[in-house]
């Protein structure tokens, strides 16, 4: 067996996403190539070469490529893709954009969102929200799916020493442009490679109060997301949202606050190591979920969890 | 110009499905059915941009057994001018509703076709990319704004880390995100209204599809369970437990 991953990355840097998704192809078995598709991203590929358990990385390196656009991207996966048995792309917006269209070039029926291998050709994941787990076979030539990053833990960076080859195919469709992109800029941790999320609910309020919250969040080192509650309520921006529809986040510790953990939440978070949560309400479903409750108001408790950090 | 709109019958969001007991599928008999939500949300944007002047005629499509037709009128009392069926009783995987989809586009030949980024069943988010990869259109996937412009549509969509604007050359594809728009309630004229709209019945044989699954779902099974821990008394026990038990600071 051989397993095509398609590396995540923003030509600079090899995103870790891109780590979890080869622990998975790793799970299945077989030798690893690894498709760094970019503009200027000799770099990336470097770096994708030092992975432990990758045997190629094939380096894309043109203007077509670059800002991942999924009309270009999705023709050289399936380009290259059908020279092995399995093609996996992180669950992430670039991916999911991106796999389905290479999918349906190869004539596959892909696997959304992958959390476990079962065996090469069968692989388990969340549907309803999480709150059913399917076991599904598939019977394409190739495998294609999408590995959802937390489900895997990842791959180190280093101590491999794969070959690096460059790829000359240039598949521009001319049917889409990049026209630009508004990054949220923080000097805090991305929220799905974090170790420790702090979260908050409508119960902050406003979006003045998440304040409470950055101030815990720099003492631990936290990433900060919110409820989709919050972001509807225009609290915060969406690229914040964790849950079904947000982010899935797992890091070590994820603490909600002010969050009563509506299904569609807890669907984003429920695989977090330890979760604490503050809430004033002491019949709020996310205390079924936490391993360490605290039925406060948070407007007292944040400010003192800050103080005793 | 006209819109193609894909909806589709899922169990009601409210609804919290369970696995039947021998693991086989999950358990939807006498649960409600709806509209899912990503759909009502490109049926909405759609009739936006009728009422912008933009768009001449919605045509709402959906799969599936007879039913399925009660979304349709759902889509046709929202705005939507007309509607088809692709009837069938048997499964139909994301890839073969792009297949039906992209027999419809052929015959239809919309400037724009809407889809729901993803359906809150099956959770695939693969339908609109694959009709955008068989009839080779642009893609704006997890779209929180469109605008049409001359040949061409701006879809600013939500990625990870904020925002990112595309332009595509129409004809293509959208798939709609949460905060699109706010869908409109129907009002009462407009569903007797859309009982008398004109709805097409056609099924995938008579499109030329082969909709044979490539999947197969082996089992289902409820998520691990995650056992409620402890309540603490302040926020001082609360360090010393994180600090102490559970380790993580």
């Amino acid at each position: 067996m051989s397993i095509l991953v398609i590396a995540e990355h923003d030509n600079a840097e090899l995103k870790g996403a891109t780590l979890n998704t080869i622990a998975a192809a790793k799970a299945i078995g077989g030798d690893i190539d690894v498709l760094v598709a970019g503009n200027n991203c000799a770099a990336v590929g470097e770096a994708a070469a030092k992975v432990e358990g990758v045997a190629k990385v094939l380096v894309a390196d043109n203007a077509a490529y670059e800002h991942q656009l999924a009309e270009n991207v999705a023709k050289l996966v399936a380009d290259l893709g059908k020279n092995y048995s399995h093609v996996l792309a992180p669950a992430t917006t670039t991916g999911k954009n991106m796999l389905p269209r290479a999918a349906a070039l190869l004539d596959v029926q892909p696997i959304s969102d992958i959390i476990a291998v079962e065996s090469a050709d069968t692989f388990k994941r969340p549907i309803y929200a999480g709150n059913v787990i399917a076991t599904v076979q598939s019977s394409d030539a190739i495998k294609v799916a999408s590995v959802r990053a937390t489900a895997f833990d990842p791959v180190s960076a280093e101590g491999g020493s794969a070959s690096v080859e460059s790829v000359d195919i240039v598949d521009d469709a001319a049917v889409s442009k990049f026209v630009g992109e508004e990054l949220a800029e923080s000097d805090r941790p991305e929220l799905t490679a974090a170790r420790v999320v702090i979260s908050g609910g409508r119960g902050m309020q406003n979006g003045d109060n998440f304040e409470l919250l950055y101030k815990v969040a720099d003492k631990l080192g936290a990433a900060v997301g919110a409820s989709r509650a919050a972001v509807d309520a225009g609290f915060v921006p969406n690229d914040m949202q964790v849950g079904q529809t947000g982010k899935i986040v797992a890091p070590d510790l994820y603490i909600a606050v002010g969050i009563s953990g509506a299904i569609q939440h807890l669907a984003g978070m429920k695989d977090s190591k330890v979760i604490v949560a503050i809430n004033k309400d002491e019949e709020a479903p996310i205390f079924s979920v936490a391993d360490y409750g605290l039925v406060a108001d948070l407007f007292d408790a944040v400010p003192e969890l800050e103080t005793k950090l | 110009m006209k819109v193609l709109v894909a909806v589709k019958r899922v169990v009601d969001y409210n609804v919290k499905v369970r696995p039947k007991a021998d693991g086989s599928d999950v358990d939807t008999a006498n649960v409600k059915m709806s509209i899912n939500p990503f759909c009502e949300i490109a049926v909405e944007e759609a009739v936006r941009l009728k009422e912008k002047g933009v768009v001449s005629e919605i045509v709402a499509v959906s799969m599936g057994p007879k039913q399925c037709q009660e979304q349709i009128r759902t889509a046709l009392a929202l705005g939507a001018d007309r509607g088809i069926q692709v009837e069938t009783d048997a499964e139909l995987q994301p890839l073969a509703v792009a297949k039906c989809l992209k027999a419809l586009v052929e015959k239809e030949e919309p400037q724009l076709v809407i889809l729901g980024k993803q359906s809150i069943d099956g959770d695939n988010n693969q339908t609109g990319q694959m009709l955008a990869a068989l009839t080779g259109m642009g893609q704006g996937t997890f779209a929180s704004e469109v605008n049409v412009e001359e040949g061409a549509v701006k879809v600013t969509r939500e990625i990870d880390g904020g925002l990112q604007t595309v332009e595509l050359t129409l004809p293509a594809v959208v798939t709609t995100d949460l905060r699109l728009n706010e869908p409109r309630y129907a009002s009462l004229p407009n569903i007797m209204k859309a009982k008398k709209k004109p709805l097409d019945v056609t099924n995938p044989e008579e499109l030329g599809v082969d909709i044979a699954p490539r999947t197969k779902t082996l089992k289902v099974e409820p998520p691990a369970e995650r056992q409620a821990g402890i309540k603490v008394a302040d926020v001082a026990e609360l360090v010393e437990k994180l600090k102490s038990e559970a380790k993580v600071i």
